[in-house]
């Protein structure tokens, strides 16, 4: 039988405020899988992401690589998942690329060489090696995005998981990620709005509805049973209108 | 934005840019102490300095007329207390004030112009600048362009619903709020680039690429650098 990667069980989490953001959450994530997470703004999705590394703690288990997330794991468990946020502005932070892509690295305990060997060969696996030495605000918005997935791939992780990764590219921009991450072999989770990006990259699909797992399919599938089509939606939007 | 180009030109390529930031450090503390002490005979104390940056500056390649504009940007605050000065009588201290700003930012401007960031940071670590002050520093540094386009798109968006000419009051309010906005942004970015250093494994402490080796030049260059503005303050003394 095979072993998941991630396993979540009855996770709850709450808000410092009181409100609840996940209310039992069941998930599993297959070797080789890439599975999309839908749903509506504030439905929970990147608050569920965010417990996948332990950057938010609620009630429930999470075991990542066969190791149950807590604070003597987390060390093991954020180089087996690489985050990559939505604005990728936020993740690079250092004044150049390649010492942005090598910062998790040298986190990890790598030496400088080493840093350096894998920063290389990650930016050009994005096919940014041309960037070395430029500064990150010097790049478009799609360099930006591949850097960022350059820098959580030269940590070697097991899991990619990609918050909105679209946001803010164009079409050429998408497709070029698209065709970037298909080539990768990590299985990978994509919180995202963007149906034809999740159809085009995902084998299953997840829909979040406040805080739970709604529904659980193909992309096509929850689309479908959630009028999550945009087309669906443009339709009655002029149905209505007439 | 101004300074995109100091980062530009800091990675450049000419002698200067290539030594030891900490030999660069040092010799812009001797020089700044050597200008903010010559209290006799400034003037021509005051042109060998200057003689001194402009020899640097061309030195380093560095295109001169754009950097001696750049310096000057220190002028518009130091002129406040120079006209205050002058009012108060003591005219030469106004013109002390002037010069002395004046080359101790285009000392300060050809530092940050021969270093890149990364490199400088490391210098100051090396030399004792607490890490928290410089993690302060780089991320400063990093964000304020993205903070500027950020305030620059808040301000689009609120000349688009200007409709007529707002009361001086009314603008003063809006300007407040979208201030205040720009800040809890800030903040939220703030938190989310935590959390995203936190993600690739920061336990709090930096770990930096560039390994700095002093060799027998930075040696030199320091002791020259050190030295010629040394002379020129002590010169200026022993004349009067």
């Amino acid at each position: 039988m095979r072993q998941p990667l991630i396993e979540v069980r009855g996770l709850h989490f709450h808000y410092e405020d009181g409100t609840p953001a996940l209310n039992g959450v069941d998930f599993q994530l297959f070797p080789g899988e890439t599975v999309a997470l839908l749903g509506a703004n504030g439905s929970g999705k990147t608050t569920f992401v965010l417990h996948l590394n332990g950057l938010l703690t609620g009630e429930g288990s999470v075991t990542v690589c066969g190791m149950r997330v807590d604070k003597d794991t987390l060390p093991k468990v954020r180089q087996k998942i690489g985050l990559v946020f939505q604005d990728s502005d936020n993740q690079l932070f250092m004044p150049t690329v390649i010492e942005d892509v090598a910062f998790g690295p040298l986190n990890m305990g790598l030496s400088r060489d080493q840093a350096v060997a894998r920063a290389r060969a990650a930016l050009e696996q994005v096919g940014m090696s041309a960037a070395v030495n430029k500064a990150p605000y010097h790049l478009s918005a799609g360099e930006k995005k591949r850097v960022a997935i350059a820098g959580i791939l030269a940590m070697d992780p097991e899991i990619l998981i990609l918050d909105e990764p679209t946001t803010f590219l164009d079409p050429p921009g998408q497709r070029a990620l698209a065709e970037l991450l298909d080539r990768l072999p990590q299985a990978k989770i994509l919180v995202t709005h963007d149906v034809e990006f999740a159809m085009t990259l995902a084998n299953r699909a997840v829909f979040f509805a406040n805080g739970k797992l709604a529904g659980e399919g193909t992309v096509t599938d929850i689309v479908q049973r959630f009028g999550w089509n945009q087309a669906h939606w443009r339709s009655q939007s002029c149905t209505s209108e007439r | 934005m101004h300074h995109v180009v100091l980062e530009q030109w800091s990675r450049r390529e000419s002698v200067l840019h290539r030594r030891d930031p900490r030999a660069k450090i040092v010799a812009l503390l001797v020089f700044l102490i050597a200008v903010a002490t010559t209290r006799h005979g400034f003037l021509p104390a005051g042109a060998a300095y200057l003689t001194m940056l402009l020899a640097v500056i061309l030195w380093a390649r560095l295109p001169l007329w754009n950097a001696l504009g750049r310096a000057a940007v220190v002028l518009p605050f130091t002129l406040v207390f120079a006209i205050i000065t002058v009012i108060a009588g003591d005219v030469e201290r106004a013109g002390l004030l002037l010069g002395k700003s004046y080359l101790s930012a285009l000392a300060v401007l050809v530092l940050v112009s021969t270093t890149p960031l990364p490199r400088l940071l490391r210098g100051l670590e090396l030399l004792g600048v607490p890490r928290f002050l410089l993690m302060v520093a780089q991320f400063l540094y990093r964000y304020l362009f993205v903070i500027s386009e950020e305030a620059q798109h808040m301000r689009v968006a609120a000349a688009s619903r200007r409709t007529a000419k707002a009361a001086r009051a009314a603008r003063f309010r809006a300007a407040a709020g979208a201030l205040a906005v720009l800040f809890a942004r800030s903040y939220a970015r703030a938190e989310a680039i935590h959390r995203a250093m936190v993600a690739r494994g920061f336990q709090g402490r930096f770990r930096l690429l560039s390994m700095l080796r002093f060799q027998w030049a930075d040696g030199l260059f320091l002791l020259a650098a050190a030295a010629a503005p040394a002379a020129v303050r002590f010169a200026a003394e022993v004349r009067l």
